[in-house]
C-alpha cells in the first residue's frame, strides 16, 4: 500500500529562484516525519506547498504530491479547500499571530465544524469545548467564549492544534510548532501532538530547526539544506551516525545535557558561513561552507545513495563515525 | 454583561467630558464671533433700508447687544444654566425652538449619507483590496481620486443639471412637495425623492476617502498570519474576507467616521445651501450673514454636543468591534 503522503520531486520556484528543487519525502498513516534544516533551507515553504498556500509569486513548477491516492497539485481551488482543515490540518509557527484577535476561540474553532461538517451554533461550539478539552485547555466551558488575547502563548498553540484536529484530519502539519513557545510549554504542547497522533491515527510533518524535539517524537528525519534533501534516516541513526557534513555540523553545534557536555565546558562548534541561495547554483549548496569539499563538489549535486537500509545521503564524501568528535555523545 | 458595564462607564466618561468642552467652546467662540464687523441690529437696519440712531440705539437695547461683553457672556451662560439657548432678535423666537425646527432635517440628511457613504466605500474598498493593482482597482482608484478632489457644490450642481434639469426624475430643491397631504409610505417616499440628490452630494466625498481607507486597511490585515490560518481551515475566498479580514479592517473607519460627523456638519451648510434644504447648515449660514450670534452660538454648542456623542458611539463601536479594547 502506498504511503499516505508522497512528495515525488517537489521544486518550488519564485521568479528568481527556486527555494525548493526536486524534494522528495514520504509519510505513512500514524507516522512523524521531521523536517529539519536552518532558516531559509526551505522547510516552511515546503509545509505550505502541502496545503496549497504558497505566498503570492511562489509556485509549483513540478513535482507531484500524493496524499491519500490523489495528486493535489493536479486539484482544483474547490478540491483543495474541501481538504484543508477536513484531510489535512495545519499549525503554524507564530500562535501569537495566528488567530483572528477579534473572533471568540470557540467561534474560530466552530468555523471549521460548520464548513467541513456541517455543523450548526449549539453543535459546533458543544464539539469547539469537547476539542479544547482534548487540547488540554482547563475550564474549556469558559475558556470558550475568550479571545486570542486572554490566552498565554501556549494556550492559544493548544487552541491552534485543537483547530487542526477538529475534523480528525489524516495528515497534520506542524510548522515550528514550538518555536514561539518557551522550554517548558513546548514539550507539553509536542506531547500533545503525539498523543493526539496515537489518538486520531494522524500522519504528522513535523517542521522544525530544534534537533532536541526530533530526537524525542520524530520516527523518520528529514534534513535539508537550501532547498535539497541532503539526508534521510530514522533519529536513533542520524543522531549515532550521521552522514552528510551539515547533519555533522548540525549535531556538533547543539549541546547534549545527557552527556555532561555543557556551554559552559567549552564553546561549541559551529558551521562557518551562512546559509547561500541554491538559485542557479550547480553542485552541492553545501560546499562553500563544508570541511569535506572537494573540486568535483562544483559540478554537480551529489545524488542521493543508500549507504545503509532506511537511509539516504546527498554526499559521497561521508565520514566514518570514529572521525567524529563527540561522536559517542549523539546516543539517545 | 461586562459590555453594560463598559457601556456604562463610556457614557459616565463622556458626561464629565463633556461638560467642560461645551463651556470651553461657548466662551471661545463667543469672543471670536465678536471679531466679525457689525451686529444684528446693523443688518437689520441695512435690509430695512432706513434707520435713525435712535431705532438702532433702541435695537441694540432691546436684544442686550448694548451692554458690556463680559455682561453679555455672563447673561448668555446664565441662560444656558436655565436650558435656555437665548432668543433671536432676528427671526422673533427662541434659539431652541428654531433649532429643534432644523435639527431634524440635518440629522437625517447626515445619517442618510453617512451610512450610504460607508457602505458604498466599504463595498468599493473591499472591491478595490481584492483586485489589487489589476484593472477593477486602477478604475476605481480614479473615480475615488475624482470625487475626493471634486468639491461638493460643483458635484451639487452637475446632479442638479444632469437629474433634474435634463432628465426631470428628481426634485432640484427643497425637503418635500408643498402643499402635498401625503402620509404614511407615500410620505416617506416623497421624502426620500428629495433627498437623493443632496444626500448623494454630500457623501460623494466620503465614499472616496472610505473607499481608499478600507482598501488600505484591508491590504495590510490581508497578510496576517490569521488569514492563512483561515485558509488553512478550507474557507473560501469570500469567507475569509467577510468574516477575517474584514471586521478587522473597520476598526480605522469607524475611528474616521467618527470624525467625520464634525466635518460631514461643515459640508452640509454648503449642501444645503445648493439644495435649499431645511437644515441646520443653512441656518448657520444665515445666521453668519444675518450676525445672529446667538442662533450661530447655539448651532456650535449643539454641534459640539453632537461630536462628543458621536465619540462616544464610535468608542463603544471600537469596544465591540476589538474586544481588545474593552481590555483597557
Amino acid at each position: 500500500m502506498a504511503p499516505l503522503l508522497q512528495v515525488e520531486n517537489l521544486t518550488i520556484r519564485f521568479p528568481r529562484a527556486e527555494p525548493v528543487r526536486n524534494l522528495s519525502f514520504e509519510a505513512g498513516e500514524g507516522e512523524t516525519l521531521a523536517i529539519v534544516g536552518e532558516s531559509g533551507s526551505g522547510k516552511s515553504l515546503t509545509a505550505l506547498a502541502l496545503m496549497r498556500l504558497l505566498p503570492r509569486g511562489a509556485q509549483i513548477a513540478s513535482g507531484r504530491i500524493a496524499f491519500d491516492g490523489r495528486d493535489l497539485i493536479k486539484l482544483d481551488a474547490r478540491g483543495m479547500r474541501h481538504l484543508r482543515g477536513r484531510d489535512i490540518g495545519m499549525i503554524f509557527q507564530e500562535p501569537m499571530n495566528s488567530l483572528n484577535p477579534v473572533m471568540t476561540i470557540g467561534r474560530q474553532i466552530g468555523e471549521v465544524l460548520r464548513v467541513h461538517e456541517r455543523l450548526t451554533g449549539r453543535a459546533a461550539r458543544a464539539r469547539a469545548i469537547e476539542l479544547l478539552e482534548l487540547v488540554r485547555i482547563p475550564a474549556a466551558e469558559k475558556r470558550v467564549d475568550d479571545y486570542p488575547h486572554q490566552l498565554s502563548g501556549g494556550m492559544r498553540q493548544r487552541v491552534m492544534i485543537a483547530m487542526a484536529v477538529a475534523c480528525k484530519p489524516k495528515l497534520l502539519i506542524a510548522d515550528e510548532p514550538t518555536t514561539a513557545l518557551d522550554v517548558t510549554i513546548q514539550a507539553q504542547v509536542l506531547d500533545l501532538l503525539d498523543t493526539l497522533r496515537c489518538e486520531l491515527r494522524m500522519a504528522v510533518v513535523l517542521i522544525t530547526h530544534d534537533l532536541g524535539v526530533v530526537a524525542q517524537w520524530a520516527d523518520k528525519v528529514v534534513v535539508m539544506y537550501a532547498g535539497r534533501k541532503v539526508e534521510e534516516a530514522l533519529p536513533g541513526d542520524l543522531f549515532d551516525n550521521p552522514l552528510h557534513p551539515y547533519t555533522r555540523g548540525l549535531l556538533a553545534a547543539s549541546p547534549r545535557l545527557k552527556n555532561d557536555f555543557h556551554y559552559r565546558d567549552g564553546a561549541l562548534s559551529e558551521i562557518p558561513g551562512s546559509i547561500v541561495s541554491a538559485g542557479g547554483e550547480t553542485g552541492c549548496p553545501f560546499r562553500p561552507r563544508c570541511a569535506e569539499a572537494r573540486a568535483s563538489c562544483g559540478h554537480h549535486m551529489p545524488p542521493l545513495t543508500v549507504p545503509a537500509p532506511e537511509r539516504l545521503v546527498a554526499c559521497p564524501f561521508t565520514v566514518p563515525v570514529e572521525a567524529m568528535p563527540h561522536a559517542a555523545a549523539f546516543s539517545l | 454583561m461586562p459590555a453594560l458595564v463598559r457601556i456604562g462607564r463610556t457614557l459616565r466618561r463622556t458626561l464629565l467630558q463633556a461638560v467642560p468642552t461645551m463651556l470651553g467652546i461657548v466662551i471661545l467662540n463667543f469672543f471670536l464671533l465678536q471679531l466679525a464687523p457689525g451686529d444684528a441690529a446693523d443688518v437689520m437696519a441695512g435690509e430695512a433700508g432706513s434707520a435713525t440712531v435712535e431705532t438702532m440705539a433702541a435695537l441694540r437695547s432691546r436684544f442686550g447687544l448694548d451692554n458690556p461683553l463680559l455682561t453679555q457672556l455672563g447673561h448668555y451662560l446664565s441662560n444656558l444654566m436655565q436650558l435656555s439657548l437665548g432668543f433671536s432678535p432676528r427671526y422673533g423666537m427662541p434659539v431652541a425652538d428654531l433649532i429643534a425646527q432644523r435639527l431634524p432635517g440635518t440629522l437625517t440628511l447626515m445619517v442618510v449619507a453617512l451610512m450610504v457613504a460607508i457602505l458604498i466605500g466599504v463595498v468599493l474598498g473591499s472591491l478595490m483590496a481584492t483586485f489589487a493593482g489589476r484593472l477593477p482597482d486602477r478604475v476605481l482608484s480614479v473615480f475615488s481620486l475624482l470625487f475626493y478632489s471634486i468639491p461638493s457644490f460643483w458635484i451639487g450642481l452637475m446632479l442638479i443639471v444632469f437629474f433634474s434639469v435634463k432628465l426631470g426624475w428628481l426634485p432640484s430643491g427643497g425637503a418635500g412637495t408643498i402643499g402635498s397631504r401625503l402620509t404614511g409610505l407615500p410620505a416617506l417616499l416623497d421624502k426620500a425623492r428629495y433627498m437623493v440628490l443632496p444626500a448623494t452630494s454630500l457623501a460623494l466625498f466620503y465614499v472616496a476617502i472610505y473607499a481608499r481607507l478600507t482598501r488600505a486597511s484591508m491590504l495590510e490585515v490581508k497578510n496576517q498570519d490569521f488569514v492563512r490560518t483561515a485558509y488553512a481551515k478550507g474557507l473560501t475566498p469570500f469567507g475569509v474576507t467577510a468574516r477575517h479580514i474584514l471586521r478587522n479592517a473597520l476598526i480605522p473607519i469607524t475611528t474616521m467616521a467618527g470624525m467625520h460627523i464634525g466635518g460631514m456638519l461643515g459640508g452640509a451648510v454648503v449642501v444645503e445651501t445648493v439644495y435649499s434644504w431645511p437644515g441646520l447648515g443653512r441656518l448657520a449660514f444665515e445666521a453668519v450673514m444675518g450676525r445672529d450670534f446667538t442662533v450661530l452660538l447655539g448651532i456650535l454648542l449643539l454641534s459640539s454636543l453632537l461630536v462628543i456623542v458621536a465619540n462616544a458611539a464610535v468608542d463603544l463601536v471600537h469596544a465591540w468591534l476589538d474586544p481588545r479594547i474593552g481590555a483597557r
